[in-house]
């Protein structure tokens, strides 16, 4: 089990739940890495859910691979993917194409169910309509508030924007609309004076 | 008394029947002005001059919200009631000067939807005039289902039809006719939301299918105004007021303290909206909560109270008003 507990933060920071099954004619669930495990957790609650669900996998960015588990797990439909930005477009087709009742759940990384639940929102269903579990890595997802660039799967802080290359603060600020958290100069006032990286986010 | 600005100063400028049950009442305001701009939905609190009574009933304007020349409502004869509906259907007359409060919504459409079903149930029909209105201009989409006893006491219905075409369906329990909510419920695109207006039972029924048919909370709106039920007459004292006061069988607990001249908030005077909740200090004895507003375990609890709508039977209740 890799369930996850959050230190209390500010109201920004997302918190996340258990996927607990929920009645509906459709079922959507997205998991990387670590998730599967939540999804097989999901299933063992609702023998029939499997048969009325579209899972997608992806593959954990820290190297975590239970594609054939998450298979195995028996659901109507089951498609791999081997990154988010790759298997985005189907995602968003799922939902254009559903009616209301859609159970949408997603488990796994922070970035992961970020990226789902913005997706979900901008189809229409409210984010706190979508079920989401943490699993697995802690790894963040930064826009760097300079620049505007993305950095994926940030574990240390402070660490150097992929982009622009201006070493960030990673803060608890946190943008649905942009699923990241916010990364800030942290050398801005003392040019070079940067601390160590330490990794948080592993 | 309520919360945020004064009375707004109104004279009656048309009372309409519309049918057996209903009549439809326009009020423009007495200094010539414009009235306060309102969206879809809103509601207005109108003041009554029973004799010695002072009526408060809250009403949805069913204009449409652009018009800001006036705003209408209509209101519904209940000759079981109260009393409020009984002083608009035979006291109120055009050219009557009346006090309204400025407008508050509770039962807003929620901007994000990519599309709304509003289902009304009678009189439940006149917020979503003002809604539709609005949707309309803004070239949101939107359909109607509006279930009435027959055409005559489908109130404007023919009207919205002329109006808004194939976007309006009508029922009438007459003819045997009946939303097929289940269908309904299973064919709109994600990102639809809900809204129902009507009866209690009506209420009920499309929560509870849109509930088990997997629509999340937050895509289901409803709005019921409650009245006051009548009980046993009771006291209560008022710890910050330093009074003791007693409700009367048809009164409710907020109009008793608005009686002894306590200043209580309020919004709705109906259940809904919260503003008037009131921390229970002492309870010997049971509040019969009334409300949409408290949770079920706050009502088990009996450590808050919403005057409006709710009563209480024992020896002792002290609440911080």
């Amino acid at each position: 089990m890799t369930k996850t507990v959050f230190e209390p933060s500010i109201k920004s920071r997302p918190v996340y739940g258990v996927l607990t099954p929920r009645p509906g004619p459709a079922h959507l669930i997205v998991a990387d890495g670590e998730g599967a495990e939540a999804v097989a957790a999901l299933f063992a609650q609702a023998p029939d859910l499997a048969a009325k669900s579209y899972l997608i996998y992806i593959p954990g960015a820290n190297g975590c691979d239970l594609s054939v588990q998450a298979q195995a797990l028996g659901a109507d439909r089951f498609h791999r993917a081997p990154t988010y930005a790759a298997v985005r477009s189907r995602i968003v087709k799922v939902l254009g194409d559903a009616h209301m009742g859609l159970q949408v759940y997603v488990t796994g990384t922070e970035s992961l169910m970020g990226q789902v639940m913005r997706d979900a929102a901008e189809a229409g269903l409210p984010h706190e309509a979508v079920q989401t579990e943490h699993r697995g890595s802690l790894a963040r997802r930064v826009q760097c508030v300079h620049c505007k660039g993305v950095t994926e799967n940030v574990t240390t802080d402070p660490f150097v924007c992929s982009h622009c290359g201006l070493s960030l603060f990673v803060r608890d600020h946190y943008s649905r609309r942009l699923a990241a958290f916010q990364g800030v100069n942290i050398d801005a006032e003392d040019p070079g004076e940067v601390p160590p990286a330490v990794e948080r986010f592993k | 008394m309520s919360i945020g600005a004064a009375k707004i100063a109104v004279i009656v400028t048309e009372v309409e029947e519309i049918n057996s049950l209903i009549k439809r009442f326009r009020f423009v305001r007495e200094d010539g002005g414009l009235m306060p701009a309102f969206s879809g939905g809103a509601h207005t609190v109108v003041e009554m001059q029973d004799g010695d009574t002072r009526r408060l009933n809250a009403y949805s304007l069913m204009s449409d919200p652009a018009d800001l020349s006036g705003y209408e409502i209509s209101v519904r004869r209940e000759d079981g009631g109260r009393g409020g509906s009984l002083y608009m259907h035979r006291m109120v007359k055009p050219g009557m000067k009346m006090l309204i409060s400025p407008p508050v919504n509770l039962f807003a459409p929620d901007r994000r939807a990519k599309k709304h079903v509003l289902i009304a149930g009678g009189i439940g029909i006149t917020p979503f005039m003002a809604q539709m209105a609005q949707m309309d201009a803004l070239g949101v989409r939107f359909e109607l289902h509006y279930a009435a006893r027959n055409a005559d006491l489908c109130a404007y219905g023919a009207a919205l039809a002329d109006r808004y075409g194939a976007r309006v369906h009508r029922y009438y329990d007459d003819a045997g006719q009946a939303i097929d909510l289940k269908t309904l419920l299973a064919t709109q695109p994600l990102g639809t939301h809900l809204y129902v207006c009507g009866p209690k039972g009506m209420i009920a029924w499309v929560l509870a299918t849109a509930e088990a048919m997997g629509w999340p909370r937050g895509t289901v709106h409803s709005e019921e105004f409650l009245s006051p039920p009548v009980g046993q007459p009771f006291a209560v004292e008022l710890a910050a007021s330093g009074k003791t006061i007693t409700v009367g069988a048809t009164q409710s607990l907020l109009e008793a303290m608005e009686a002894a001249q306590v200043d209580a908030p309020y919004l709705c005077r109906g259940g809904a909206c919260g503003q008037c909740e009131t921390r229970v200090i002492r309870c010997d004895g049971h509040i019969d909560h009334a409300d949409h507003w408290l949770t079920e375990d706050q009502k088990a609890a009996q450590t808050h109270i919403m005057p409006c709508v709710s009563r209480f039977t024992g020896t002792t209740l002290v609440i911080d008003r």
